[in-house]
């Protein structure tokens, strides 16, 4: 558009035009009214989550936070949260993997194969699993990243693919059962050097420690930012906060230790979760991933190859998907031709759900975790209460449209 | 004879912009009536509020057709009355064919199902009036853009119209294929019916039109009646430029120092057609501390040229010598060309140059994350330090580096792409269309920063349409011309008679090739930047 050009502009008058789409946003950020808010849209998926865990606490008479059922439920839900954090990726460099869950039953069956019948070392035998993983990840993503195919296509048809070479591998049959050492990995529990039978010390201290740590790190990063003058959220806020999310931690791993303790799958979980947020947050490479999805040609203009960034989202997430088919495996015992199937659909929810964008360029590692564990708390919930599979169902689709609903309505408001 | 149509005292502003301002037209019963102006003078704005693409309500004014004060609210008011446009970008689609097109959207139908026959049958007899013999079920994407234009012409004719409108309908046109429009045009005239033809070509508008609107920077200057008098190019180009040029333009003694930047016998073809020749030949150099200006119309390849040089961005076979400081570098990447200190700071912000859902910091640091990060891993303090030294610098103006580009004014944004290009540290500083979109007082501090880069000994060159822009900044200014320089003028002795000569004399394209050139050109600017 021009601009009225009769008038010379001395520099005094530099001031532009006072711009009504910025000013309101200047105004919410500074007022405290507007910061809750913020915080609300930041923290609101993980106070549902907290509700629907009130809720079926208070449904199924206290069943839900049973040291037992809590064990179960990380176990049960533990290969779509890692999954989650893969597919995370690839959503926010706004792509999408329908394969995960046929490369679950696929990599479930190598391992079955390799440790079963030719009685490899099941150390080996992962390794070689979580290398076929990201090799399936490279090709599928040499398509989508070098050929602009769309990602939806391309692992459409690795979702036939490999299902398909599940079903052959496997030649129809369930494979099992697999050696000790292997189910370690999905049904084993931290040792107790303590001894003592009522509580499993180790799980608990480990969970203290977390939290120590987790304030430690908030604070630390804190007072970086205060060195900078980073604008930082009020400070009782930060306290009340960390003190829930310390709180949390501590009362879980109570539960947990009052039971059998830390599941070694939930260790292999916090690892990659921490992990995953650290590569999001912080390194160059989750910077690039966020670029390609939020605006793939300004981040291609910007020196960013974009399609490498692409084709390594795709190669993260046939690992982790690998990683998933091994804890499966080992979880049931066996490979079974229908393990995996659908997990795909439930970890894209999960994704959904924790506020990524299905367009690219946004989404959070802890909301998706928070997403897979919404998903997770109302499966068992809906099971306690004898629930059928039928309604359930229903009632997840209903969840996943509302959530995403209030995120798009939200957006709407905060523009 | 009669008045068919009289816009009266148009005014249209856009947040912080006035775009229109007592803008005046008065259309006679067939008559062809060109509209002339710069790039930015107002002619499509005039256009879009008489089309009712800006609804009644949202412009001060009032449209007279036919004898009745009309409210239009939508597109297909106008067309309803007989009003209909036809845009520059043609609005056809490609897969379907042409009687399918003619009737999108005004299908004859009988109980909801088409008449295919009755549809071909007058398609046929469109087809006939703006001369063409091509099937009605041949498909768009087979014809050229001329008759592709003809082809538009017919959907506007089916629809009885009274008005016709193009924009720059022969900007993509080779010479014959435009003699066969203009021939068209005087022929619609015979039968009635009225345009307003909107053209840069003075030769062509001197060839049709009756009379001759002048626009200037959203005002109508001064209104021709041909018949009665014939009109030299020159009054019309003085009146298209002529202004004062107020003290608009930050005050710089330029200190140029020796030669940094050279491009030899740069050649580029089109990303997908491999033997359409973008870019022929070109030869430039620049030198530290100037500021050099790259004139010319839209679709002349300016933008093209910087992006083929900044990493290949865009086209394929690209041949030539880019040299700094006397050594050929390889700017065969952008991450390259961003190592060897060039950088582009592009004309489309929203959609090639920012993240718009990110944070002012995020964005700026974007292009060289390695500045802001140890082991590659980021350092928040350090971004945000970075982020708010070009903050207080360029002066942005946001609640906190941490709000949304999205949610900034345009030259806010403007000033967060040059932040973040400012912190790649080049030495070589392309920017396209630097102040387009922005207002009169932010304009003046992107000039100031550009003033203030090119003292600091960066070399800037500057690509605009507007040429009191050019004149105000530049050191020296090329004139780009159908993918070549076609005149290059010293600060001394360029004029914006000169500018514009150069341009438009320049008009007549010899050949078919240029003429696709202009068509790839222009469509070029819709996401094809990124061939092979």
């Amino acid at each position: 558009m021009e601009a009225n050009r009769t008038h010379a502009v001395p520099a005094s008058q530099q001031h532009a035009a006072p711009n009504p789409i910025a000013s309101p946003a200047a105004n919410s950020d500074k007022n405290s009214s507007g910061f809750i808010k913020t915080a609300l849209r930041d923290y609101g998926m993980m106070l549902s989550l907290i509700a629907i865990m009130f809720f079926f606490q208070y449904m199924t008479d206290g069943t839900l936070l049973q040291p037992l059922n809590i064990t179960n439920l990380i176990l049960q839900n533990s290969y779509i949260v890692i999954m989650a954090l893969g597919m995370l990726m690839v959503i926010v460099a706004g792509h999408i993997d329908l394969s995960v869950g046929s490369v679950v039953g696929f990599i479930g069956a190598l391992a079955a194969v390799l440790i079963v019948n030719f009685h490899l070392n099941f150390i080996l035998a992962s390794i070689i699993c979580l290398v076929a993983g990201a090799i399936i990840g490279a090709a599928q993503g040499y398509f989508v990243a070098f050929f602009k195919i769309p990602s939806f296509i391309v692992t459409l048809a690795g979702m036939l693919i490999f299902k398909g070479l599940t079903l052959a591998l496997l030649e129809g049959q369930s494979v099992g059962p697999f050696p000790d050492t292997f189910q370690m990995l999905s049904s084993g529990f931290l040792p107790d050097p303590f001894g003592n039978a009522d509580i499993r010390l180790l799980s608990l201290i480990i969970g203290i420690i977390a939290a120590a740590a987790l304030v430690l790190s908030k604070l630390l990063q804190r007072i970086r930012h205060a060195r900078h003058g980073i604008h930082a959220e009020p400070f009782y806020f930060f306290i009340a906060k960390n003190g829930a999310f310390a709180g949390i931690i501590i009362y879980f791993s109570f539960l947990l230790a009052s039971y059998k303790g830390m599941p070694n799958v939930l260790a292999v979980m916090s690892v990659l979760i921490i992990a995953y947020t650290f590569i999001t947050n912080r390194t160059v490479l989750g910077r690039r991933v966020y670029a390609v999805g939020g605006n793939e040609k300004a981040a291609r203009l910007s020196g960013i190859k974009t399609a490498r960034v692409s084709f390594a989202t795709f190669v993260n997430m046939g690992m982790l998907a690998a990683l998933a088919g091994l804890i499966f495996a080992a979880r049931l015992n066996t490979a079974t031709p229908k393990a995996g199937s659908g997990f795909e659909l439930d970890v894209i929810a999960a994704c959904f759900i924790g506020g990524a964008s299905a367009s690219g360029g946004v989404g959070k590692v802890m909301g998706a975790v928070i997403g897979a564990f919404i998903m997770g708390v109302m499966n068992n919930g809906m099971s306690i209460m004898g629930i059928g599979i039928d309604y359930q169902q229903v009632i997840k689709g209903l969840v996943l449209l509302a959530a995403v609903f209030i995120d798009v309505l939200n957006k709407n408001k905060a523009l | 004879m009669k008045t068919i149509l009289e816009m009266r005292r148009i005014r249209k502003t856009f947040p912080g912009v006035v775009a229109l301002d007592n803008v005046n037209l008065q259309v006679k019963s067939g008559e062809i009536h060109a509209i002339v102006g710069e790039n930015g003078a107002g002619k499509s704005t005039l256009m879009k509020v008489l089309s009712g693409v800006y609804p009644h309500g949202s412009y001060s004014g009032e449209i007279e057709f036919e004898g009745k004060i009309r409210e239009f609210r939508t597109i297909r008011d106008s067309e309803k009355t007989g009003i209909i446009i036809i845009h520059q970008e043609l609005a056809l689609v490609p897969l379907l064919s042409i009687a399918e097109n003619i009737f999108l959207g005004n299908e004859p139908t009988s109980w909801g199902i088409v008449d295919w026959e009755l549809a071909q049958r007058k398609t046929r007899e469109l087809l006939k009036k703006v001369g063409l013999s091509e099937s009605p079920e041949t498909l768009i994407t087979n014809l050229g853009v001329g008759k592709q234009q003809l082809i538009e012409i017919a959907k506007a004719l089916c629809k009885d119209v009274k008005l016709l409108i193009l924009d720059e309908p022969t900007a993509s046109l080779n010479e014959s294929d435009s003699d066969a429009l203009l021939t068209l045009l005087l022929g619609l005239k015979q039968q009635g019916i009225s345009s307003i033809l909107i053209s840069h070509k003075l030769n062509e508008i001197s060839r049709v039109a009756d009379t001759i609107t002048i626009l200037r920077d959203g005002t109508t200057v001064d209104s021709f009646d041909c018949r009665i008098e014939p009109i030299s190019e020159d009054r019309i180009i003085e009146n298209m430029v002529g202004r004062e040029m107020a003290d608009r333009y930050p005050r710089r003694t330029p200190e140029i120092g020796d030669t940094i930047f050279e491009v030899k016998d740069w050649r580029v073809f089109h990303p997908e057609h491999a033997t359409r020749e973008i870019i022929k030949g070109i030869n430039f150099h620049a030198k530290k501390g100037e500021i050099i200006g790259i004139a010319g119309l839209m679709g002349s390849g300016r933008t093209e040229l910087a992006m083929s040089i900044f990493g290949r961005s865009y086209g394929q076979r690209i041949s030539g010598r880019v040299i700094k400081n006397g050594m050929d570098i390889d700017v065969s990447t952008i991450s390259k060309a961003i190592h060897h200190g060039i950088a582009y700071v592009t004309e489309d912000r929203k959609s090639l140059g920012l993240l718009l859902e990110e944070d002012i910091q995020t964005n700026i640091s974007l292009a060289n994350l390695n500045g802001v990060s140890r082991h590659l891993v980021i350092d928040e303090g350090r971004e945000y330090d970075v982020a708010s030294d070009y903050r207080k610098k360029l002066k942005i103006r946001c609640s906190g580096i941490d709000q949304k580009v999205v949610n900034l004014s345009g030259g806010n944004q403007q000033k967060v792409v040059l932040a973040k290009w400012l912190f790649s540290k080049p030495d070589i500083l392309i920017l396209d269309e630097p102040s387009r979109g922005i207002d009169v007082g932010a304009k003046y501090e992107i000039y100031s920063i550009i003033s203030d880069l090119a003292s600091q000994n960066k070399c800037i060159i500057m690509i605009s349409s507007e040429m009191p822009e050019l004149l105000g900044m530049c050191d020296r200014i090329y004139v780009m011309n159908e993918g070549s320089f076609a005149a290059e003028f010293s600060k001394t002795d360029a004029t914006q008679e000169k500018i514009m000569r150069a341009i438009v004399s320049h008009g007549e394209m010899p050949d078919q090739t240029n003429a696709h050139n202009a068509q790839t050109a222009q469509t070029a600017h819709h996401g094809e930047y990124y061939g092979s």
